[in-house]
């Protein structure tokens, strides 16, 4: 039972740690990036386990979009994608590790919102995902649009802005529902499949996620249309230290800025080559911008070596030829119809 | 010798150096320690909130005033995602309460019978109620409310096939225990009145029975009288006025019951857990209280006349009361602090409220104090009580 968690002790635990090392981490809070080089390996928080952004393999080996995201600031601060402390928190732990100053920074499908932004003490970084809020249903129902669940008994997680989205939803179409709200996501993904729920509702990439993973036959399990909200998942670190959250927020944008320029973890090392200036300025041939992050001059170039640019990390962890299937829809580059558009690295 | 000790040497006592003293010393040191607590306590404290304040983390109960905006699944009171945080808080207290007056009523009745019965003189009893203590009181209580849960949500049928425990009246489901409604009627009242004028004449005539007794030593019945006087006037009442009832029948309608009540399978199970757990330390209790009354004690009663239902009705639970009741109240304080395992198996209670709520607002300290007193508030309150049972049934020496 590695699964069992007794909240009341996590969350007096929680709250002990806020209280305590509230002191201690404000000595290093200061300097993130010295405390990392320090330690020698970057402390990651994600997400316990949710294929397709972070999930241990029966070797411990993570991988995952958000895992991406860890071991591409890595690779760019200590030039080695390995250096990474995973730290797999729930939806409740998280804020707390990150304020206790435990994780150094928050990879694990979060989404950015205005009260986190300002009253949790937080900082995001560009959005890794654009996502919303889905349900599924089993096709055993009939159901076709969300519309059409008013008196369904929903499956949620607690603790998140899908909740919250829940709540809002069934308002403002005038429906009822009941929540089952089930901490452990493993608890709850089982009580939908076991029939508790007629509907499990969380970000539409960790609907496809648990589908693909842990549905019996995923055949019999349909995502409905309706998206219910703006999902924009993004890192975080905390507030009140620049140095580390420009690192951050600079190494998340370079590896769009990679695709962008065509830079691949294949052709890194012959588009070194290049004559393209701002090619050479990103993998540090021309220097300059390693030194304004306080990094070596090869910390784009590291990252994107390590993890591959943008396009490489959205295929491999949800794409097309993974479980979950996954569109590039609104993730695309904006040259392509999408969102995704990285502030220049100049 | 007490002259020379009063008289002469504490005349000439101040010798030593005053912080030689004993006397100053033992003040002058729990002075010390006490202002150190408090400097500590200050410190922490004012610690927190200095890094609390300069990382921009909200501090404050304000947020209690807010809309919570998240649901709940089952409320005794009326709540919706439009009302506050403190509201939100109150229905996750009751639901804790709710669960635990079940729990203990329950545990304590489950209890003593499995008690009773490990000292049977019947071996098969024995044996069963023997396995029934070993096997629950040595597995954690949250692996039982998983198997519990499990067993509630996947061996159930789904709500289309539920078992039709009483037609079309009452349904068990994967949705829960559906039970109809009674339609309030005016009957009721005047039932409730004269179930309430019972109650008193159960009292007189069980005083003026003993009165008989003493006066007499013969006996009076009291068993029927007593189920004659508490029901029997309401009833009456209930058939002259053509025995009305009606009820609210659930229907299947969508995607669950329309109509009646619920026990949904969180409740189910966290109470299933909870007392058949809780009513294993209450059986060994039981048992150890009952066996700590001296044989003799059965002898002299059967020697009296007595027989056995009444020798241990008057002789022998009176006395092992005194044992049984400390460590009961023990038992109702765990089973009331294992409540919040709820979490665990999603049944709304205070805790599973209040980490949503610290995780919307962020304001874990707040959170968990509040979870602390409310805990602290419910569990002095039941200790409190059986302090009070306890000196009230304690032997009285005469």
């Amino acid at each position: 039972m590695s699964k069992m968690t007794f909240t009341f002790v996590n969350v007096l635990a929680a709250g002990a740690v806020a209280l305590l090392a509230a002191g201690a981490a404000q000595a290093q809070g200061a300097g993130t990036l010295a405390a990392v080089k320090q330690r020698g390996a970057v402390n990651c928080g994600v997400n316990t386990s949710l294929p397709g952004f972070s999930s241990p393999d029966a070797q411990g080996n993570w991988t995952g979009m958000d895992v991406d995201t860890c071991k591409a600031i890595a690779a760019s601060v200590l030039g080695d994608a390995k250096k990474v402390k995973y730290f797999p928190l729930n939806a409740q732990q998280r804020f707390a590790a990150l304020q206790s100053g435990e994780i150094d920074l928050l990879a694990r499908n979060t989404t950015w919102t205005q009260t986190r932004d300002t009253s949790l003490g937080l900082n995001f970084a560009p959005v890794t995902f654009f996502d919303g809020q889905g349900f599924m249903v089993s096709k055993k129902l009939g159901v076709k649009s969300a519309k059409e669940l008013n008196g369904a008994t929903v499956c949620v997680q607690p603790g998140t802005t899908t909740e919250l989205n829940l709540a809002d939803y069934f308002r403002a179409n005038k429906m009822d529902f009941k929540p089952v709200v089930i901490q452990e996501l493993s608890e709850v993904e089982a009580a939908f499949f076991a029939g508790r729920c007629d509907a499990y509702t969380t970000d539409s990439s960790g609907l496809a996620s648990t589908r693909a993973a842990r549905a019996a036959n995923a055949d019999d399990y349909v995502i409905l249309p309706e998206l219910i909200s703006k999902e924009p998942l993004a890192p975080a670190v905390r507030q009140g230290d620049d140095e580390w959250y420009n690192i951050v927020f600079w190494t998340v944008t370079a590896l769009v800025e990679a695709e962008e320029l065509g830079i691949t973890s294949k052709n890194a090392d012959d588009m070194k080559k290049s004559d393209n200036p701002a090619v050479k300025r990103f993998l540090g041939v021309t220097p300059g911008m390693g030194k304004n992050l306080n990094l070596a001059e090869d910390w784009a170039y590291n990252a994107v070596k390590a993890v591959g640019n943008y396009g490489e990390v959205f295929e491999r962890n949800v794409g097309k030829a993974t479980p979950l299937k996954l569109d590039r829809g609104v993730n695309a580059l904006w040259t392509k119809g999408g969102l995704q558009y990285a502030m220049p690295v100049r | 010798m007490t002259d020379r000790r009063s008289g002469a040497q504490v005349a000439e006592k101040p010798k030593t150096a005053f912080w030689n003293d004993r006397d100053v010393r033992a003040v002058l040191f729990q002075i010390l320690i006490v202002l150190g607590v408090l400097a500590a306590g200050w410190y922490l404290v004012h610690n927190t909130l200095t890094n609390l304040e300069s990382r921009k983390i909200a501090t404050g109960f304000s947020f209690m005033e807010r809309e919570a905006g998240f649901s709940i699944g089952e409320s005794l009171v009326p709540y919706s995602a439009a009302d506050t945080y403190a509201r939100a808080i109150w229905a996750g207290i009751i639901n804790t309460l709710v669960i635990s007056v079940i729990g203990i009523f329950l545990a304590t009745i489950l209890g003593t019978v499995v008690g009773i019965a490990r000292l049977s003189t019947n071996w098969l009893v024995a044996r069963i109620a023997s396995i029934y203590v070993e096997v629950l009181r040595n597995t954690p209580l949250l692996l039982q409310l998983f198997f519990w849960y499990a067993l509630v949500s996947e061996a159930l049928p789904g709500v289309r096939e539920a078992i039709r425990i009483i037609p079309d009246y009452v349904f068990l489901s994967q949705k829960g225990l559906r039970i109809p409604h009674i339609v309030a009627n005016d009957i009721h009242g005047w039932m409730f009145a004269l179930f309430l004028g019972g109650f008193a004449a159960t009292l007189f005539w069980r005083r003026a029975a003993a009165k008989h007794q003493e006066a007499t030593g013969k006996l009076r019945p009291l068993f029927w009288p007593t189920v004659g006087f508490l029901f029997g006037p309401a009833a009456l009442v209930w058939l002259f006025a053509g025995a009305p009832l009606e009820l609210i029948k659930p229907v299947l309608r969508g995607f669950d019951f329309q109509g009646g009540g619920t026990f949904s399978p969180e409740m189910i199970a966290l109470l299933v857990g909870l007392v058949t757990y809780t009513s294993t330390f209450i059986a060994e209790n039981v048992r150890a209280g009952i066996l700590s009354v001296s044989k003799g004690q059965w002898e002299a009663a059967r020697a009296l006349g007595l027989p056995n239902n009444r020798s241990l009705r008057l002789i022998i639970l009176p006395q092992a009361l005194r044992v049984i009741i400390p460590p009961m109240t023990s038992q109702y304080l765990n089973l009331t602090k294992n409540s919040s395992l709820a979490v665990a198996i999603g049944y709304p209670d205070l805790v599973s409220i209040l980490n949503t709520t610290i995780n919307q607002t962020g304001q874990g300290i707040e959170g968990v104090a509040l979870i602390m007193a409310a805990y602290l508030t419910v569990s002095l309150s039941i200790s409190g009580f059986m302090n009070w049972y306890n000196k009230r049934i304690a032997l009285v020496e005469r």
